[in-house]
């Protein structure tokens, strides 16, 4: 198939960006997006000009490193899929496909498509982890008895990769999907409790400080994650966040 | 802003003023309903809420607190999340592939219903503290009867008055189809009862705003 990119090019961070057309041609419907871009790339490359910089890693949807806005959605028109698992045979021959970065204050772009993700990374590091010692004197994990129901909801949210892709198709640039995940992930385990109030005013302060913006229920970030992350979530959060402010 | 310095605070003191506003419509249109039904009733209970002082002096200010909290707040939230949103918008952006229109545009249904309640102030609210405070008539009577139902049917004789007051009520059924569910999300509810919420709330969207309107086409066309 042909097709149009229109892509969002920008130097660097302190460049102005536009969107640049580009013609690709011969494209297989087999091909993933990635590999399209490659093309894309090393077409650019042949004829002297600088590649479209984008984010990848391992390109099998698990690392949460893709973070493209295609044709007005996160991660593409396809559900439950990141950047990387989008096919071309969701696109037409003839399309003209726009490719963005996320866009959001606390995601700067660095160059290109390329976003700073590292305010996700601050919020981890203000409590997304449990205190544990890792001496080598490890219980068996049996030892504590989780139920069924909280191992499994605990898992679904662990299932989180933090592309960011909640972030880029809010409207305000929320970061509460995936604040919620993570709080969630602990909140259920008994591991997590005991660090639980602390955990959650920290994470909401520090996303709070990031500069995303305040969620207003509209659900299109559980729509477009590619992980099936839910508003559950969020409200979870909003309650854990509640029972800490009212323990002081 | 003290104990609405977080993110979530603000969302929970949003829903919080919210469903205060909701069950507030609810005692409102229940009222108006009443001036359908019997006007002599409508007359007493006008008289008794416009003089009663627990009434005046204490669910009122309540009510005015909680109407301009909840847009100012509003306000406040949409201007912080312009700026999370940043300088750059995208070039192509496929909302509804992912969310309602109603909820995409909050803002600018609350608006409509923010514009309203000043023309129904400067309708109803300020001819009344007018008579009673500031003439001092506290009597309630023109001509030696109630005036409340009167007035309210006068009122409403204007198709200018009611086409606005209609197109309020459409607004106001937009902002309650997202609203009302959107709050009990806001509060950390969302579990097994939700779905019935998320019903109970498109009801309640739906009946409350038609009902007002009903009552606006009534005294309109029985003039």
């Amino acid at each position: 198939m042909n097709l149009t990119l229109k892509i969002w090019r920008q130097k660097d961070a302190n460049t102005k960006g536009k969107m640049v057309d580009y013609k690709v041609t011969d494209i297989s419907e087999h091909m993933s997006f990635l590999e399209m871009m490659d093309v894309l790339n090393e077409q650019l490359v042949n004829s002297g000009e600088e590649p479209v910089a984008f984010d990848h890693d391992c390109r099998e949807g698990i690392c949460g490193m893709c973070s493209l806005y295609i044709n007005g959605e996160a991660h593409g028109p396809d559900r439950g899929i990141t950047t990387c698992q989008l096919h071309m045979r969701m696109f037409n021959d003839g399309d003209t496909i726009y490719i963005e970065p996320w866009r959001a204050a606390a995601f700067p772009v660095i160059k290109d498509l390329v976003v700073d993700r590292m305010a996700f990374e601050r919020i981890q590091q203000a409590g997304g982890y449990i205190s544990v010692n890792t001496s080598g004197n490890t219980q068996d994990a049996n030892a504590l008895p989780i139920s069924k129901h909280a191992a499994d909801e605990a898992m679904d949210a662990a299932a989180c990769i933090g592309c960011g892709a909640c972030v880029a198709t809010c409207k305000n640039s929320s970061a509460m999907l995936f604040v919620g995940a993570k709080v969630t992930q602990y909140a259920l385990l008994p591991q997590g409790k005991v660090e639980a109030a602390d955990r959650v005013t920290n994470m909401v302060h520090q996303m709070d400080l990031e500069g995303f913006g305040n969620c207003t229920n509209t659900g299109a970030c559980e729509i477009e994650c590619p992980k099936g992350i839910t508003l559950v979530n969020i409200a979870r959060m909003n309650r854990e966040f509640l029972k800490a402010s009212l323990k002081g | 802003m003290g104990i609405l310095s977080s993110s979530i605070a603000r969302k929970v003191a949003m829903a919080l003023s919210a469903l205060f506003l909701i069950f507030f419509l609810l005692m409102h249109v229940t009222i108006n309903l009443i001036s359908v039904c019997s006007p002599d009733t409508f007359n007493e209970i006008s008289h008794f809420m416009g003089t009663n002082p627990l009434v005046q002096f204490g669910m009122q200010p309540i009510l005015i607190i909680g109407v301009v909290f909840h847009f100012v707040m509003g306000f406040v939230l949409e201007l912080r999340n312009r700026k999370a949103v940043g300088v750059n918008s995208y070039a192509k952006n496929n909302g509804a592939a992912n969310s309602s229109w109603v909820s995409r545009n909050m803002i600018y249904s609350g608006l409509a219903i923010l514009a309203f309640i000043v023309l129904h102030f400067i309708d109803f609210w300020f001819p009344e503290i007018n008579v009673k405070y500031i003439q001092g008539d506290m009597s309630g009577l023109h001509d030696g009867e109630f005036r409340y139902y009167h007035e309210l049917h006068a009122k409403f004789s204007n198709p200018i008055r009611v086409g606005a007051y209609v197109l309020a009520f459409v607004f106001l059924a937009l902002h309650l189809l997202h609203g009302f569910q959107s709050a009990f999300q806001s509060m950390g509810m969302n579990n097994k009862y939700s779905k019935c919420v998320r019903n109970f709330g498109k009801t309640y969207a739906i009946v409350v705003p038609l009902l007002f309107i009903f009552i606006a086409l009534f005294h309109h066309f029985t003039h």
